[in-house]
């Protein structure tokens, strides 16, 4: 089953003749070498044209560190949120019916649809000094905007739509079948969850994930609003890149740039593999449910 | 373990799926509730088990009411129509699946474990497949072990949603025998949904037979396949042929059968529909006496196995009527396309307009005038 799922219809009426072929590779090619590999190679020739001193150096940089910390703390504070989240909020479409579900659905899609330059902004009116909550706040002493805390909310917002969105579908297809099967059974409510509902998601679960983490590190506009670019405190990596920039440090800031880069190459690698068993979860949901 | 349904109502939205449901299940027997779809008959099954709640009306489990019971403490068994085998676990997993999510207290040993879904798959003579996953399994296989997997927790009551519906004829035909034996080895109660009459008259000790939320009748297979009790009944229960007719004094007259209707005593000339099955129908080259006055020509003969059915074409309305009669009847006189034949019923049910449903299959035009 594993060999069919990635093959191309080969039937004579799909073949193309080998001109259009060759045209078609051709424009991809250079499509990609242009928008995607040429950058790619960019950014590791610029980190390292100074050296590999120089290369290290703006990496054990404290503010390099200092960012690289925040990026990670705030990545893995928004991944598990957005799992619960996706998950509750996945199940509660999939497999229950309910008034204002198609506004739900669309509410979780809202942070595609919104810029997160105003992503940002919305929390700095809600909780910056002169926001509504804002009096409120730093009465009672609690910082937010270009604080931390900020950084994980605005973190937390552009990736809402990630592992939810991945769910959805998927468990819409597997139906409820087999959740009242385990309740007849005489499973628990939570009992069911763990041995029924998880495992059967675990794949296309963990595909979101990686998307979501992806997007956690890498997010820059609504971050940048709310950070306040506060060297070693609020400066998450992407951020921390872009200054480096503005200061005419371009080693460095390759360098920081390259970092993120090898996350993407590894969280990629992780996707590809991750994607066959997605896929192949999500055809045996919809080939059981096309019986019906 | 007995079942009994009072007055049972259920509205989905605007949907009425259950209007009144009232309806008693004798301790092990197995009981077909048939309908064609949205007649409520599933909606029926899933409040039995606990899946879904009724509006209105109670469930007794053996006298005892248990309505609000919630589905894991109802124990039935229930077997759903694409199996809802747990696709990640071995067939073994899933038959131990009830007994392994048991409270520590009353949970078996891991040996009894064993035991217990051993013979379990032993007895759907499935034991060889134990480590195979349910996508390993053809249909036939994956619905086995769904009632070997209800069946682990020992349950007082089986339901069985469509069970065969997604399987091919064959198989259909050789798990239904296969779970009648079973009934009868086990003697648990048991209700299965089906739309399938067929299915239904050769599984069933009672059919309870559906229709708009209703019970239409409820009866022995035979009793509802010879005595419908309503047009409905007669229609949902193999083909049919239906002829005017016309009811006086407690007699309503067919072609050339004279039927009584002793429950229309009192009723003068009023206009009725007759309702014929196919193989109740003679067909003749010469008429018997003015009364076979239905005239008709042959337009098609298709051979089916051990039966042979044509299709006539009544004159001179040009109306459609089906008649089926056995190899060696049609072969003492084989009819032709085209041949005049004079249609007698041997049989017929009577039915006042009033009391009609509105899906005729096939109408035809008699002389039910001339009574």
């Amino acid at each position: 089953m594993s060999s069919s799922l990635n093959r191309a219809p080969t039937s004579a009426a799909m073949v193309e003749p080998p001109l259009v072929r060759w045209i078609l590779i051709v424009t991809a090619l250079i499509f990609l070498t242009l928008f995607l590999f040429a950058p790619l190679a960019a950014v590791f020739y610029e980190a390292l044209r100074k050296g590999i001193g120089v290369y290290l150096a703006a990496i054990a940089d404290p503010y390099a560190l200092a960012a690289i910390r925040l990026t990670l703390v705030s990545t893995a504070i928004a991944v598990p949120l957005n799992m619960v989240f996706g998950v509750a909020a996945a199940w509660a479409i999939a497999k229950f019916e309910f008034r204002g579900k198609s506004v739900l659905i669309t509410l979780i899609d809202l942070p595609f649809a919104v810029s997160p330059v105003i992503a940002g902004l919305i929390y700095v009116l809600l909780f910056g000094a002169q926001g509504w909550l804002g009096p409120w706040l730093s009465a009672h002493d609690v910082k937010i905007i270009f604080a931390v805390p900020g950084i994980v909310l605005a973190t937390v917002f552009v990736t809402v739509p990630f592992i939810a969105r991945e769910l959805i579908p998927l468990m819409q297809a597997q139906g409820a079948d087999e959740e009242e099967a385990a309740l007849v059974l005489g499973a628990s409510g939570w009992l069911t969850f763990w041995r029924i509902t998880l495992p059967n998601i675990r794949w296309g679960l963990l595909y979101g994930v990686v998307l979501c983490t992806a997007r956690a590190m890498g997010e820059f506009g609504a971050v940048s609003v709310v950070s306040g670019h506060i060297r070693g405190l609020t400066n998450t990596l992407p951020l921390h890149v872009e200054i480096l920039y503005n200061e005419y440090q371009f080693a460095a800031a390759f360098a920081c740039a390259s970092l993120l880069t090898l996350l993407a190459l590894v969280i990629l690698a992780f996707k590809t593999l991750i994607e066959r068993h997605a896929f192949q979860q999500r055809r045996a949901a919809l080939a059981s449910s096309e019986v019906s | 373990m007995s079942i009994e349904i009072q007055g049972l109502h259920k509205r989905f939205g605007t949907f009425v799926a259950l209007d009144g449901i009232d309806l008693n299940v004798p301790p092990g027997q197995l009981v077909a509730l048939l309908g064609p779809s949205g007649c409520g008959k599933t909606t029926l099954l899933r409040i039995i088990a606990g899946l879904e709640t009724a509006d209105r009306g109670r469930v007794l489990f053996d006298g005892n009411d248990a309505t609000r019971r919630h589905v894991q403490e109802r124990g039935v068994g229930f077997v759903f129509q694409h199996y809802a085998l747990f696709q990640h676990m071995t067939v073994f997993e899933n038959v131990a699946f009830g007994l392994r999510v048991r409270p520590r207290a009353v949970r078996p040993t891991e040996t009894a474990i064993r035991d217990k879904v051993s013979a379990l798959l032993g007895l759907v003579q499935m034991d060889w497949l134990a480590n195979r996953y349910p996508s390993q399994l053809s249909g036939g296989q994956r619905q086995r072990i769904a009632l070997a997997r209800a069946l682990a927790v020992e349950p007082q009551v089986l339901l069985l949603d469509e069970p065969f519906g997604a399987l091919d004829t064959k198989v259909r035909k050789e798990l239904r025998r296969w779970l009648r034996r079973l009934h009868d080895e086990l003697h648990i109660t048991s209700v299965f949904v089906t739309h399938d009459q067929e299915e239904a008259l050769e599984v069933a000790d009672q059919i309870v037979v559906m229709n708009h939320g209703r019970i239409e009748q409820i009866g022995s297979p035979q009793e509802v396949y010879d005595v419908p009790a309503t047009p409905f009944v007669y229609q949902f229960l193999g083909n049919i042929n239906l002829f005017h007719s016309r009811v006086h004094a407690g007699w309503a007259r067919v072609g050339g059968l004279r039927v009584q209707v002793p429950e229309y005593g009192d009723t003068e000339h009023v206009p009725a529909m007759a309702y014929v099955r196919p193989h109740d129908i003679d067909l003749l080259r010469e008429p018997e006496d003015e009364d076979t006055a239905l005239t008709a020509t042959v337009s098609r003969v298709s051979q089916l196995g051990s039966l042979v059915r044509l299709e006539l074409v009544q004159r001179p309305s040009g109306e459609i009527a089906e008649v089926e009669m056995t190899r060696e009847r049609y072969a003492a006189d084989p009819l032709r396309i085209g041949d005049l034949v004079f249609v007698k019923p041997r049989q017929a049910r009577v039915f006042l307009h009033d009391r009609l449903v509105v899906v005729p299959l096939v109408h035809w035009h008699g002389d039910g005038d001339g009574i």
